[in-house]
């Protein structure tokens, strides 16, 4: 078993600690597992990806190959299309947040994007930062995206949620709380 | 002892610590910074006592640049402490000097220079590739493929440097420092005491003692060589004849990840010959080439063992490499390179069918306080036609990009002042160097210095955030309250030193101070202070 995961969005959005979570869950399956992140000038609001890649016996390369993954988790919609080359071609998913971030002058007109991504043959668009307001914390739009990955993800989600617990365990209850709202939230929206 | 999730960085400075390390020394730079923070961490750890199994504190240090860390690791060395500097490749230029002597004298405790490369240049001004400065200096070099080489090259590269009496590379790529796997680590080695090296010269490269250590370290090489040949990091299987593989560091695990379709489509393995550990086993690469038809050579960075391979009298058969065009010359190595070098169809993915994605070019953090700063000399410039602004490596490197567009150079560090200074001298006028405080002292101070001494008509502005900011917010090695007495002590006119805050509510004031020091003729500086967002944001989450 192989199962490679694109995490992408942009600087500052939360995505690794959507892999640590997803890492982690995996690991307590005894599952392997190879992350790989990009730090320094990128982090700065730019284009960000990690690459998570889990199987039953280690992965050889820290990256992705192109047609290999069998899932794009994207914070950000025009990001989720940067990355379709990785994706396997007729089984790989895309789940993406809707929201555009619009950050540089060139961002393309919302409703190309979303034209494109409609076109996708296996695609769940989900307005993350909405359900992750209704979960009561506008913060935790990226586990509102491991909840509506987790009927994909090869672990099960009692697993993703202790991930959770143990990932936000030193902000204290109320943030463990929130994030599990969020990931309850995501995974009703993709029951 | 046990197993743990670690990043490449986080493999060696953990090995280093296991291995026994007394002290460490570096200055940030992507990717190696995270060496040096988790040395940081786990020092703090030691302190607190919950760090299993190591008894006594190391030292673990920010220096001001990479020339000093790497002589304050040369000292903690003579010191007889296992000792380590950490650093970019661009980094590795600025400590040339004292990386090429320290192969030339008696390393004492072991001394290991880790140097992590930039190939596809993520966050650097160029590739270059560190195996051939460790070949240049004469020194052994390890290069990991994973995390877990990682971890046991870095104890293997100490005992090595002891034994052998000299600093040894460990030469890693960014996808293996800001990639993690599961590390098995072993019982830390306790630290050896204080110990001066044996009585006599050694340590003194004047030019009598220099020619005698210089003729010892070439006399090393033969052994180097035999080590390199007989090292299990080299290993060499025959299989296939039609073609043998060299792969070095990384590259093996991207030829593994096509191995199994290799293998489903010519029927058997190629024959294969791993490079871990340098000088290059070139009995072992003689080898391989005469058992196999064919060779491709799949490194990283710069093509080292191909070039020798090829040398300059072609040797008959087919070698294929960045040279020939199999791999590409520029840019990192990825598993679909390889691939396509492996000459395996590439795997079908998906395509955007109209749009194409625009680049998302990374920019200044909304409130940083570089953008009013910018905006403040951009309007001060406005009365200046013909005018200059150098820069430097740092976040305000971003000004180059709209919608600031308000530098002109980036070369390296601390280069702003000394070309804004050669600029001014030859007399293009005004010029001004925008640098960063962490920038400034780590390669401005020298500059500022033949600035004052030659009273060049420049103005420098010195962007002070208290931080090194692009590399996660790292304390500056001296805080911002010493810049004024710094620059006053190398003889800036105090007049001609202005410190103001770097925000926009003071945007009228600081644009009439810039353009008074423009019209001034001789040497001024401007800093401009607020402190940076990232750090803010660090230190309340702490």
């Amino acid at each position: 078993m192989n199962y490679d995961i694109v995490l992408c969005g942009v600087g500052g959005q939360g995505g690794i600690s959507v892999s640590v979570v997803i890492a982690k869950a995996a690991m307590a399956e005894g599952l392997r597992v190879k992350q790989s992140e990009v730090h320094g000038m990128s982090q700065r609001g730019g284009e960000v990806l990690a690459h998570l890649r889990l199987a039953d016996k280690e992965p050889a390369s820290p990256m992705i190959p192109r047609g290999a993954a069998a899932l794009i988790l994207s914070f950000e919609p025009l990001e989720a299309l940067r990355y379709l080359p990785w994706l396997e071609a007729d089984k790989g998913q895309v789940i993406t947040a809707t929201s555009p971030l619009k950050n540089m002058p060139t961002y393309p007109e919302t409703e190309k994007v979303m034209a494109e991504l409609m076109a996708l043959p296996n695609k769940l668009l989900l307005d993350a930062d909405a359900l992750a307001r209704e979960a009561g914390n506008v913060k935790t739009a990226n586990m509102v995206l491991v909840g509506a990955a987790a009927k994909y993800l090869p672990v099960k989600p009692e697993s993703l949620e202790k991930a959770i617990r143990d990932q936000f365990a030193r902000k204290g209850e109320a943030v463990v709380e929130a994030n599990l709202r969020a990931f309850e939230h995501g995974r009703r929206a993709n029951p | 002892m046990g197993f743990e999730t670690l990043m490449g960085d986080e493999a060696i400075a953990l090995a280093a610590v296991h291995a026994g390390l007394g002290g460490a020394f570096a200055y940030p730079g992507t990717p190696s910074t995270e060496i040096m923070e988790t040395l940081q961490e786990l020092a703090s750890r030691q302190k607190a006592g919950k760090l299993e199994g190591v008894a006594e504190p190391f030292a673990a240090q920010w220096c001001a640049n990479e020339k000093t860390a790497y002589e304050s690791a040369l000292g903690s060395s003579f010191a007889g402490k296992r000792s380590m500097t950490s650093m970019k490749h661009v980094g590795l230029n600025v400590a040339m000097d004292p990386f090429v002597n320290s192969a030339l004298v008696k390393i004492n405790g072991g001394l290991v220079v880790v140097v992590a490369d930039d190939p596809g240049m993520h966050s650097s001004q160029d590739e270059q590739d560190s195996r051939w400065l460790a070949d240049f200096a004469r020194v052994p070099c390890f290069e990991p493929a994973d995390q877990q080489e990682a971890y046991d090259m870095t104890r293997e590269a100490f005992d090595l440097s002891e034994k052998m009496e000299m600093p040894v590379l460990i030469r890693i790529t960014t996808r293996l420092a800001h990639s993690r796997s599961v590390v098995e680590t072993r019982a830390p080695l306790p630290q050896g005491g204080v110990k001066k090296p044996a009585p006599g010269m050694d340590w003194i490269l004047m030019p009598a003692v220099a020619r005698r250590r210089w003729h010892e370290l070439l006399g090393k090489q033969a052994e180097l060589r035999r080590m390199a040949e007989a090292s299990p990091a080299n290993p060499i299987a025959k299989a296939d004849k039609r073609l043998g593989v060299i792969t070095a560091g990384l590259a093996r695990q991207y030829y593994r990840e096509n191995l199994d379709d290799l293998v489903a489509a010519r029927g058997s393995a190629p024959s294969h010959l791993h490079v871990g550990f340098y000088p290059i086993p070139e009995d072992k690469v003689r080898a391989l080439y005469e058992a196999c038809d064919e060779i491709l050579v799949i490194e990283d960075g710069y093509p080292l063992i191909e070039r020798l391979l090829r040398g300059i009298v072609a040797p008959g058969k087919k070698i294929m490499g960045k040279e020939s065009g199999e791999i590409p010359y520029e840019g990192e190595l990825n598993p679909d390179t390889v691939r396509a070098a492996l000459g395996l169809p590439a795997r079908r993915g998906l395509a955007v069918k109209e749009l194409s994605p625009p680049g998302r070019p990374p920019q200044l953090c909304m409130g940083c306080p570089h953008a009013d700063s910018y905006g403040a000399l951009k309007e001060a410039l406005k009365d200046h036609p013909l005018h200059a602004v150098m820069s430097d490596i740092g976040c305000y490197t971003l000004g180059a990009l709209p919608p600031y567009n308000a530098i002109e150079t980036t070369v390296d560090m601390g280069a702003s002042i000394g070309m804004a200074r050669g600029a001014a001298e030859v007399g293009l006028k005004p010029t001004v160097a925008v640098i960063g405080d962490s920038t400034f002292y780590h390669s401005g101070l020298s500059n500022l210095v033949d600035a004052v001494s030659h009273g060049t008509n420049m103005t420098v502005v010195i962007l002070d955030n208290d931080t090194t900011g692009m590399t996660g917010a790292q304390p500056t090695i001296l805080p911002s309250s010493r810049l004024e007495p710094v620059l006053k002590g190398v003889g800036v006119a105090p007049e001609h030193i202005k410190v103001l805050r770097a925000h926009r509510n003071e945007h009228e004031k600081n644009v009439a101070a810039i353009k008074e020091e423009l019209a001034y003729e001789g040497p001024s500086v401007i800093v401009l202070v607020r402190e940076c967002i990232e750090a803010l944001k660090k230190a309340r989450k702490a």
